[in-house]
């Protein structure tokens, strides 16, 4: 699959209404460009530990993951505290503050966590990578990679599609310990709840299918966060202002596919 | 070596290439000149198939690289190097790393062999020392020369350079100039260079084409085109104060 392409002009168009018909099927070709990205790069994992591979795959799962940590446990210390706090205040009016731990637990595991930690990841690591190929693509480094018969998916898409797929899922795990540890702190200080009452509460409320479908969104946020954001970085045109445009479109777009996709796969499990 | 035959080429509706042909031959340095726009980068990217001719075919070595597509493709590009103008070296990786990376990819030669490769060709572009620096810690005509040591390292047939000289002093442009003259010399590849600069161009050309909206409107040795009679050869030329007694 060429990387490099041909700019493509059109005419301007002549009415509105070819201008939105234009739009939708430039945006549809994206999508199938960034989808065959995406499907190609799961094709190659199978060198994923090839020799000539396997460094920049733990090198982009270093990246992706354990740099990752400080920010999203600051982040989901935080959330679960304050939920709790919220949540707690609310229910020490009827006097069942007792609840915390249930809620908390069971909002982290099928939403929050793999929300914050989609969130996270975009904005930290999903951006940096739409700028960093972006900029190979503008100054023509992906262009030397083809002639020089490297397959910039296998080379470049594959190792972050890893490193994604793996870390999104395995940080989203994380930041729902870290937060429901944090809920606890403040059940504990503030509500006086010991921690074998909170972690009972939680278990009661919480099931194991809320951790599978918490990671197994986890698992298509970090798809959708990579194949956007190697979508735009290959796609950029016109020099430092078109890498901020891609870094920009990367985060703008992946916030909002994770979003709607997180609704969706809520829609098919729970309703 | 390279034939173009008759090759359009449109970007939009904007004629880029206009029925466009050119022969280089085996072993030759050709050097393709001409104003910003004149379609010179845009002929070297079809040599390796960056870019597809709108009609027409582009051959290399008689097989059309235009209509080849896989292992085809692979195969044939493997008989060139390019030197981008921006050298294109992955930022990430040590000079050393680069110029290694097509070894490491295709060819199944041990670390020590890449190694002693590596520092090889590094001693044939004068950087032997820079083989652990970062290509952003070193200067502009470092980083060609190291882009020119990445093109040679897996001993192409034919190396494509676009603007070998261009943001570079007057002394090493001299320097780069030398290295291209040294890689036809020493290792008989065939050249193809696109370059503004018309004392790179007559020192280290065979042939120059001049390019002219799309189309070659002279091609001859060095020595004929300083006493070209063509308007746009003469303006390119007078641009650059070059004389017709330049060669001597």
């Amino acid at each position: 699959m060429r990387i490099t392409r041909e700019p493509e002009l059109y005419d301007p168009p002549s009415t509105a209404t070819r201008r939105l018909g234009r739009q939708v099927l430039i945006q549809w070709k994206a999508v199938g460009r960034a989808a065959m990205f995406t499907g190609m790069g799961f094709l190659y994992f199978r060198y994923m530990f090839s020799h000539r591979n396997r460094h920049e795959v733990f090198y982009q799962m270093f990246i992706t993951g354990i740099r990752s940590l400080g920010v999203l446990t600051v982040v989901a210390l935080f959330t679960g505290m304050i939920f709790a706090l919220q949540t707690g205040l609310e229910l020490a009016r009827y006097g069942q503050e007792v609840h915390v731990g249930g809620a908390v637990t069971v909002v982290m595991l099928r939403e929050m966590g793999p929300f914050m930690a989609g969130m996270i990841l975009t904005a930290s690591v999903g951006s940096s990578v739409g700028a960093q190929l972006g900029t190979m693509t503008v100054s023509e480094e992906v262009a030397a990679l083809e002639i020089m018969s490297i397959d910039p998916i296998r080379f470049l898409v594959m190792p972050r599609l890893v490193a994604f797929t793996i870390m999104v899922p395995l940080c989203t795990f994380y930041t729902d310990i870290i937060a429901v540890l944090g809920g606890g702190l403040v059940g504990y200080t503030q509500f006086g709840i010991p921690p074998y009452l909170y972690y009972d509460n939680a278990l009661i409320y919480a099931e194991t299918k809320d951790l599978w479908i918490g990671i197994l969104k986890a698992f298509v946020f970090g798809v959708i966060i990579c194949s956007t954001a190697c979508y735009q970085g290959f796609s950029t045109t016109g020099g430092a202002v078109g890498v901020g445009k891609s870094t920009r479109n990367t985060v703008v777009i992946s916030f909002l596919l994770t979003l709607i996709v997180g609704y969706i796969i809520t829609r098919l499990f729970y309703a | 070596m390279i034939r173009f035959d008759n090759v359009i080429k449109k970007f939009g509706h904007r004629l880029v290439l206009d029925r466009f042909n050119l022969h280089v031959k085996k072993g030759e340095t050709m050097v393709l000149v001409g104003t910003s726009g004149a379609g010179k980068s845009v002929t070297l990217k079809h040599m390796v198939k960056l870019l597809k001719p709108t009609q027409g075919e582009v051959l290399i070595e008689g097989e059309a690289i235009s209509a080849t597509v896989g292992k085809d493709l692979q195969r044939l590009r493997g008989d060139f190097g390019f030197l981008f103008q921006s050298s294109a070296l992955l930022q990430w990786m040590s000079v050393g790393e680069n110029i290694a990376l097509p070894l490491r990819e295709h060819t199944s030669f041990s670390d020590e062999e890449i190694e002693e490769k590596v520092r090889s060709v590094l001693a044939q572009v004068g950087l032997e020392d820079a083989i652990w620096k970062l290509p952003a810690e070193i200067s502009g005509g470092m980083k060609k020369r190291a882009g020119l040591a990445r093109a040679i390292v897996t001993e192409p047939k034919i190396i494509l350079y676009d603007e070998p000289t261009s943001g570079l002093d007057p002394v090493t442009s001299r320097t780069i100039d030398e290295l291209i003259m040294h890689l036809k010399r020493d290792l008989g590849v065939t050249s193809v260079v696109v370059t503004h600069d018309m004392i790179s161009a007559l020192t280290v050309g065979d042939r120059i084409a001049m390019l002219h909206q799309g189309r070659v409107v002279e091609v001859s040795t060095p020595a004929e085109f300083l006493h070209s009679k063509h308007p746009e050869v003469r303006g390119f030329l007078d641009a650059q104060y070059i004389s017709s007694d330049f060669l001597k």
